[in-house]
This record gives C-alpha cells, structure tokens and sequence, in this order.
C-alpha cells in the first residue's frame, strides 16, 4: 500500500529516554496513582471475593477469592496498559505535540512507541503487583511462585499496550477509544476466565475467546499467583509475545503514516 | 527569474574561507507531492555554513515541507539531499543530533518545568545529566528566562516559550539551527529580543535556517534568501541583490483617489501597480512626481525606499493566500 513504510522497526537506547520522561511526570502523580492502584482492587476483592464467595464457594477448586484475585492480577494489568497505551499515548502524540518535539531529537517513531510501550507495562506492572500484595495480605497467595508472576504480568502490560497503541494510531479523538473498550475489553473482562472459568461457556464461545490474548494472560497468572501447576506455558507465552509484537510493528507503521509525512 | 547569482553574494557576505567551507546542504531537485497537492515541486537547495538563511513565502508555499526534507521528517518523492555531507534521510538521526529545530508550533512539554524542559530534551540526544547540567544557567540566561526556570509552562506568554524552545534548540550545541517562522503571533517586543537573539546565534558562527512572511524579519536576519511559491524558488540572492533587481529603488505610494492622479503624465512615467483604490508607483526619478503631488490638495501619500516587501509582492503576485 501506498504511504506505509513498511520497515521493520529498530528501537534503540532512546527508548529509555521517552520510558524515563514518563516516569519523571508520574513521580509528581504518585499520591493518586497509589490510590488507584491499591484502593480500586482492594474494594473489588474484598466487595466480590468476600461478598460474592459466600454464595459461590470454590470455584475451579479455589475459593473464590483466590479465584478472582489471581485473574483480576492479569485483567488489572490489562485495563492499566491499555489506558495509558490509549488515553495518554493520544495525548502526547495530539494535544500535546509531545512526540512533535521528540522527533526533531535523533529519536525517530520507532523509539517513543517502544519507550511507550514499556511505560504502559510499567503501569500495568505496577497494577498487578499491587492486586498481588493485596491478595497476599488476604491470604491467597499459594507461595514464592507467584513472584514468576510478575514478570508475566509485564508481558501482558506489552501485550495491551501495544494492542491500545494500534486504536491511538487511528483516532482521530478520544471518543473513538470507546470502541474498543465496548467491542474489545469488556468482553475479555467478562470472558476470558477472570470472573468464572470459560469451560462453562458454549462450546463456540469457548473457541472465539482461545483467540483472544487476556484468556492466555488469565492462564498463565492464575496457576502462578495460586500455586498450581502451569498447562501449556508456551503457548499462552507465544500468544501474548505475538500479540505484542505484531502490534508494535503496526502501530509503528501507522503512527509514521500519520507523522512522517 | 531562477537565474541564481550567489556567486557575487557570497564573496560581499563571507570573504573568508568561502574555498573549503562546503556547503552545509545540498538539495537537488527536491519533490513532494501530498495526495493531489504538489507542495515542493523541484526544489535546489545549496545553504553556506554559518551564515542566515532565509526561505520567504507565502502561506503554503511549500517552506515548511522543505525544511521537515531537510531533518528527515517528510520523506521526498524525488531529488536528492545531503546535510552535513550526510545523505538523507538515511542518515537523518546523525543529521538531528547536529541540529536544532524550533518548529512552529509550541511543543513544549507542559507537564514539566521551564528547567525540566531542557533537561528531558536534552535526554532524547543522550545527553547525560553532567554534560547537560552546566549547560542550563546558560540557556536559561540567553532565553531570559533564569527568574523563571521553576516555573511551570502553562504561566509563560507566547514570547517566553519561543525563548525557551530556541533555547531548548540549543541544548545539543548545534551546528544548524532550524526555525519554521520563529516569531509569527509575537508581539513587536517580543519579536525584537527573538530577533537579537538569533543575531547572537549568528555572530557566533552558527549556520541560521528559517522561513519567515515577514519581510522586516528576512531583512534583517537573512544574509541570503530564496522566495519561494508553489514549491517552486522564484530567486535567490541576498535581500539587497534581491531589491536591486527586481524593483525600482523608490516608492511612492497614494493612498486612496487612484482614479484622480492616474492619467498624469508624471504617474505614466513610472511603473505603476494598483490594489484597490491605492496606486504603488516605482521610480528612480522620484521628484516630478513628488512636485507635483505636494501641489495638489486632498491627495495622501507615502514616499519610501523599496524594500523586500516590494520584491516579495512583484515575485508571488497580490492575491490574497489563505
């Protein structure tokens, strides 16, 4: 097609300088975005795991609470990421004209969306990490396991940045991002085995939400933060780390089409 | 009209070192065609080292999208382009760790400090904080901005943060300094510190790029210019050769009642241009004219030098350019 560049993306060392520039202004945010980060999961846990539990009991052989906490660790990092990917990515690359400046730098398209989307599994780490403490402090968490955990819960913070970063190559405002959260995160939030486990889906149902990334986030966290044993780590890890660079290479291609031009 | 003479300016404007100084860009037939728009339609560019020089033209003339060819920002359909000996834009991120931009747009980082700025800046060049640090009392004094250098982005008037973004242009000590119409919305105030500022730059002997529609501001700053319409250089020389040649030394402008004056003989003698109901004539023999004019009663009128704004207008036409 026409005026796509096509290129492979190279990211250098510059990447940490937009990653850095992002934790510079977070820091100042930080009062907030610890509430964020620890009151929201700590009510929905205790609000549905102790709540809901009561009339649920074990679910897939957990309580409910160990059940819910370990698949909210995955889609918490997933909502993290994926509204910083949108939400704030749009705002430095539009109203802001952050990236406007950055590119008169040696940093070229290829650098900010990585710095980018580093930060956003930056965010959703530290979301994730949080619910895990907070599950820890509930008594949910089966054991030094769940510390593999977070390295995935970065993988998945990837995964949905650079999934959001292809929607802010495309809007042309905020507005468009509800798309996404109606067509996209709401059905993986309630689908993809965070609330209840997908084999009670029907049968179709259960092959659609097998392409869908949050349902191999959720497979992979769960066994690690309970301490169960982990079915089919490659695969869940090949599908998320697809969906992640797939995803860079086309948000890089569509954000040179909408700057370099 | 694209008879370029940048010989005989070359030797008035930098008599020194004109044999080994190459050019700082050269840029051959430079095209770009943006959907069914030609923006930059077989552009040649041949810009001196440490020197000012100058793109003047109308809006969408096609200044900007040369000078985003020259950091590889848009990349051309034809032509070929060094900067700094470097071809581009396959070398552009070399070619952007020597320059700096101060684009025309305000895209100052809001989330940070007058100080922060530059430092974070100066972050996307790898710049470490000790080769950087010394560097900003500096800055902040050359911006006038060292009473303000906590203060955050959104406080500051536009003429505060085009100091600040020339002086964040600077943070990597360039050898080019790239400006997309530096003073455009200032106020006349504002307008001269830029302007004394950028002859700063100039005097120590770093190479000036910068688009302008201000006449005044190409006159003063330019040492060279070309005037460019619809993608294309209509001339090229420096603002002194330009009025020399395109335009008769003297203008005498009246203001109103062309229709009264028009058939003197002392008007037909001149080259005469008519905008509304005011009449531009063009002489080298003004005093006739002037006789006669102080003669007659109810006639205003302004007698002047040239001046580029002349040229500009003869070159790109009168219509009005949205």
């Amino acid at each position: 097609m026409a005026n796509f560049d096509w290129t492979l993306p190279r990211a250098r060392r510059g990447a940490l300088a937009v990653w850095r520039r992002n934790v510079l202004v977070w820091r100042r945010l930080l009062g907030p975005a610890i509430l964020m980060n620890f009151g929201e999961p700590l009510i929905y846990l205790l609000g549905f795991g102790l709540g809901l539990g009561v009339f649920v009991g074990q679910v897939a052989d957990l309580p409910y609470l160990a059940f819910l906490a370990s698949g909210i660790v995955a889609s918490s990092a997933m909502t993290t990421a994926t509204f910083e990917g949108m939400y704030s990515v749009f705002t430095r690359m539009v109203p802001q004209r952050t990236y406007e400046a950055i590119l008169a730098t040696p940093l070229e398209i290829d650098d900010i969306l990585a710095g980018e989307m580093l930060w956003c599994a930056t965010k959703g780490l530290m979301s994730g990490v949080a619910i895990l403490l907070v599950g820890a402090g509930l008594g949910v968490v089966g054991g030094m396991s769940a510390l593999w955990a977070i390295p995935v819960v970065f993988l998945i913070g990837l995964t949905f940045g650079g999934m959001a970063m292809i929607m802010t190559a495309l809007a042309d405002n905020y507005d468009f991002f509800s798309y996404y959260f109606v067509l996209l995160v709401t059905p993986m939030m309630m689908l993809c085995g965070v609330f209840f486990p997908i084999d009670g889906l029907p049968g179709w149902l259960q092959d659609v939400v097998q392409i869908l990334p949050l349902t191999h986030a959720v497979a992979l966290v769960r066994p690690l933060v309970v301490g169960a044993p982990v079915d089919a780590a490659g695969l869940h890890l090949s599908v998320l780390i697809g969906y992640a660079s797939t995803s860079y290479y086309l948000a890089v291609v569509l954000v040179r089409r909408r700057l370099v031009v | 009209m694209r008879d370029v003479q940048p010989v005989q300016d070359a030797v008035i404007n930098n008599g020194v070192g004109t044999m080994n100084d190459r050019p700082i860009v050269r840029g051959l037939g430079l095209r770009k065609t943006f959907a069914e728009r030609v923006a930059v339609d077989g552009i040649d560019l041949d810009i001196p080292r440490g020197r000012c020089f100058g793109l003047l033209g109308p809006n969408g003339a096609g200044k900007t999208t040369t000078l985003r060819m020259l950091l590889g920002l848009t990349p051309f359909d034809a032509g070929t382009l060094t900067v700094f000996d470097l071809p581009m834009p396959e070398r552009a991120r070399e070619v952007r760790a020597r320059v700096g931009i101060v684009p025309q747009a305000d895209t100052l980082d809001p989330d940070f400090s007058v100080a922060e700025n530059l430092r974070v800046y100066a972050s996307y060049f790898g710049l470490s904080r000790r080769q950087v640090e010394p560097r900003i009392d500096g800055l902040l004094d050359f911006a006038n901005l060292g009473e303000r250098r906590d203060a955050r982005i959104d406080t500051l008037s536009g003429g505060m943060k085009r100091r600040l973004t020339i002086a964040r242009a600077l943070v990597n000590d360039p050898e080019l300094v790239v400006l997309d119409e530096p003073t455009t919305g200032l106020d006349p105030q504002a307008r001269h510190v830029i302007w004394s500022r950028l002859s700063e730059l100039r005097d120590a002997s770093k190479t000036l790029v910068l688009t302008t529609h201000y006449m005044e501001e190409a006159e003063r700053l330019c040492d060279e210019l070309i005037v460019v319409d619809h993608g294309r250089i209509l001339d090229r020389g420096s603002p002194r050769a330009l009025i020399k040649r395109h335009v008769e030394p003297e203008v005498i402008e009246v203001r109103g009642g062309a229709d009264a004056v028009i058939a003197w003989p002392e008007i037909q003698a001149a080259r005469t241009e008519r905008m509304g109901s005011s009449l531009y004539c063009y002489t080298r023999e003004p005093a006739p004219l002037l006789n006669r004019l102080q003669a007659a009663t109810g006639i205003v009128f302004l007698h002047r030098p040239a001046g580029l704004e002349d040229v500009f207008l003869r070159l790109t036409g009168r219509e009005l350019r949205d």
